[in-house]
């Protein structure tokens, strides 16, 4: 038997629970029940209970911003999620000491400043950016194309801030994935599609799923790439977060904002789980199905 | 995996080519034209150091690099100390409700922009001068969780026998930890402390929204920002090599220090 006591691991907890607890739980309690009150006349807050922030919310014009914040965020989580997934693949596919080499250069740009690397980009995609001049080199002549400050910019500065995420979730699963398994399924007369389909692809949803989940959460919720990618033409609903809390001054409606990217976000964890849940089910009976 | 087909080879080998030219080609022309001679921040027209000797006549860059590394130190030295506590705590027991798991992980996945509002609310609603301090206090946040992460992986395969072992031994609590606890835990520590340090210099957007009004509390992150909203110049290529240098350096040191033979 252990001899530790509770009160000992509680002692050991109490000075990091506490700090979470006054500045982490606590300000976002305080944050949802701003979403409640009336902003005052003069941007402040007037302390009466309402609902309106939320119908606001729902109203057709902030939620176009939430529709178009899902499109541009869905569509960079499915163009990282192909990719990745083709890295990973790719990755594992590699001799074993590799892999590991090629795993860290995979992610180390992601632990580079963010700023940086959406700033990169503004430097390849500026009218007179790396992309035009290899365009005039091969004897382009016409105008640059205008490819910053456009949707497609905040999609690739998303796919490439997040890539490293997707890849290393989806090479978890690839990586431990039995060989056997894929060579049974060529024996018994699969072709690689449907191998590929049938065994290797629901094998390793739990890191689709994950990496997606990362990438679509961290996308729709983003401030700075569409603030800097997107020139300010696209908003999302990062952004109209800080437009409340820091131009507009109505923090009810800002708080509100935030509380339904928390939704979001919850919703979106909670499909997770059970897509990672039904796969866990699966592999339990491929398991079973591969000791008889 | 199994045996593949000279094709499929070559499709594996494009696609790995592919992809880290996607992920390294914007950084490298970023670097390489931190080095640019000219005045024009995309065309190449020579070697020069230059850029970087105006950074380091730039007050306002450097006073800002001051002030990131100030929070950076004192939110990592915090967050590694509440951190490592956080993590044996919770490996020590065992048994645990998913409340404190969610907990623990929330600081992880929560959207920047809404900790960064609810900080905002929480410190003006008690009316607390807002500051570099208050910079460091939301930091910890993240990082403490980060540095847990680290260590309770660690920790993972420790044998907590040995622990008791020292217990019976007559070795008091802090005794204990000193000789037998932390010499186990101590790479995944420092790997920790060099995460949480990198990743307090790179945030943008919580420092942004509790540092304040004025430039006494303007951090590097919220100097490049709004440098990158003026417009690309050479000065801003040459900052974010050195930037990038620094956390490169620290993650890769963390990664080794991670996969130590201790332990």
């Amino acid at each position: 038997m252990r001899s530790f006591t509770p009160s000992r691991s509680s002692l050991l907890m109490a000075p990091a629970l506490a700090w979470l607890t006054a500045l982490m739980v606590v300000p976002c309690a305080l944050v949802l029940a701003l979403a409640f009150f009336r902003r005052g006349i003069y941007g402040g807050i007037e302390y009466s209970f309402t609902l309106e922030n939320f119908g606001l919310v729902l109203d057709p014009l902030y939620a176009g911003i939430f529709l178009n914040s899902a499109r541009i965020a869905g569509t960079a989580t499915l163009i990282a999620v192909v990719i990745g997934y083709a890295a990973a693949y790719a990755i594992a596919a590699a001799p074993r000491r590799w892999q590991p080499v090629f795993l860290f250069f995979a992610v180390l740009p992601f632990w580079s400043n963010y700023l940086i690397r959406t700033y990169a980009w503004i430097v390849l995609l500026n009218r007179e950016g790396l992309i035009t001049q290899l365009l005039r080199w091969f004897g382009y002549t016409g105008e640059p194309p205008s490819m910053l400050y456009t949707e497609g910019a905040v999609i690739a500065g998303l796919v490439y801030n997040y890539l490293p995420f997707v890849i290393l979730a989806c090479y978890a699963p690839l990586s431990r994935l039995n060989p056997e398994l894929a060579e049974a399924s060529r024996d018994l007369g699969a072709s690689a599609m449907t191998t590929f389909r049938r065994v290797i692809l629901p094998l390793t949803v739990p890191g689709i799923a994950a990496g997606a989940v990362f990438v679509f959460v961290l996308s729709i919720g983003n401030f700075v790439t569409p603030a800097l990618l997107g020139g300010g033409r696209f908003q999302m609903i990062g952004n109209l977060v800080y437009d409340q809390f820091l131009t507009a001054n109505d923090w009810p409606f800002g708080a509100a904002l935030a509380m339904a990217l928390i939704a979001i976000m919850l919703l979106v964890l909670t499909a997770q789980a059970l897509a990672a849940d039904r796969a866990a089910g699966r592999i339990a009976e491929a398991k079973g199905g591969a000791d008889d | 995996m199994t045996e593949r087909s000279p094709a499929t080879r070559r499709t594996l080998w494009l696609v790995l080519t592919l992809v880290f030219a996607f992920l390294y080609i914007p950084i490298a022309v970023l670097v390489a034209l931190s080095f640019n001679q000219g005045g024009l921040p995309t065309v190449w027209s020579g070697f020069s150091l230059k850029w970087y000797a105006s950074l380091a006549g730039n007050a306002a860059i450097l006073s800002a690099a001051l002030n990131t590394l100030i929070v950076a130190l004192v939110s990592t030295a915090i967050a590694t100390l509440l951190g490592t506590l956080l993590a044996i705590g919770v490996e020590m027991r065992r048994q645990y409700g998913s409340g404190l798991e969610a907990l623990i992980f929330a600081p992880m996945i929560i959207p920047d922009i809404v900790l960064a509002v609810a900080l905002l609310s929480f410190f003006s609603m008690l009316d607390f001068t807002l500051g570099l301090h208050t910079i460091i206090l939301a930091h910890v946040v993240f990082n403490l969780a980060f540095v847990c992460s680290v260590v309770r992986a660690r920790l993972k395969s420790f044998d907590w026998s040995i622990v008791e072992a020292s217990a019976d031994l007559g070795a008091s609590a802090l005794t204990t930890f000193r000789r037998v606890t932390l010499p186990v835990i101590l790479p995944a520590v420092v790997a920790g402390a060099l995460l949480a340090f990198t990743l307090s210099v790179d945030e943008f957007i919580i420092a942004f929204f509790t540092a304040g009004a004025g430039r006494a509390s303007t951090t590097l992150p919220m100097q490049i920002y709004s440098m990158i909203r003026f417009g690309i110049t050479p000065e801003i290529n040459a900052l974010a090599t050195i930037v990038m240098a620094v956390s490169i350096t620290a993650l890769t040191l963390s990664q080794r220090l991670n996969r130590g033979v201790i332990g």
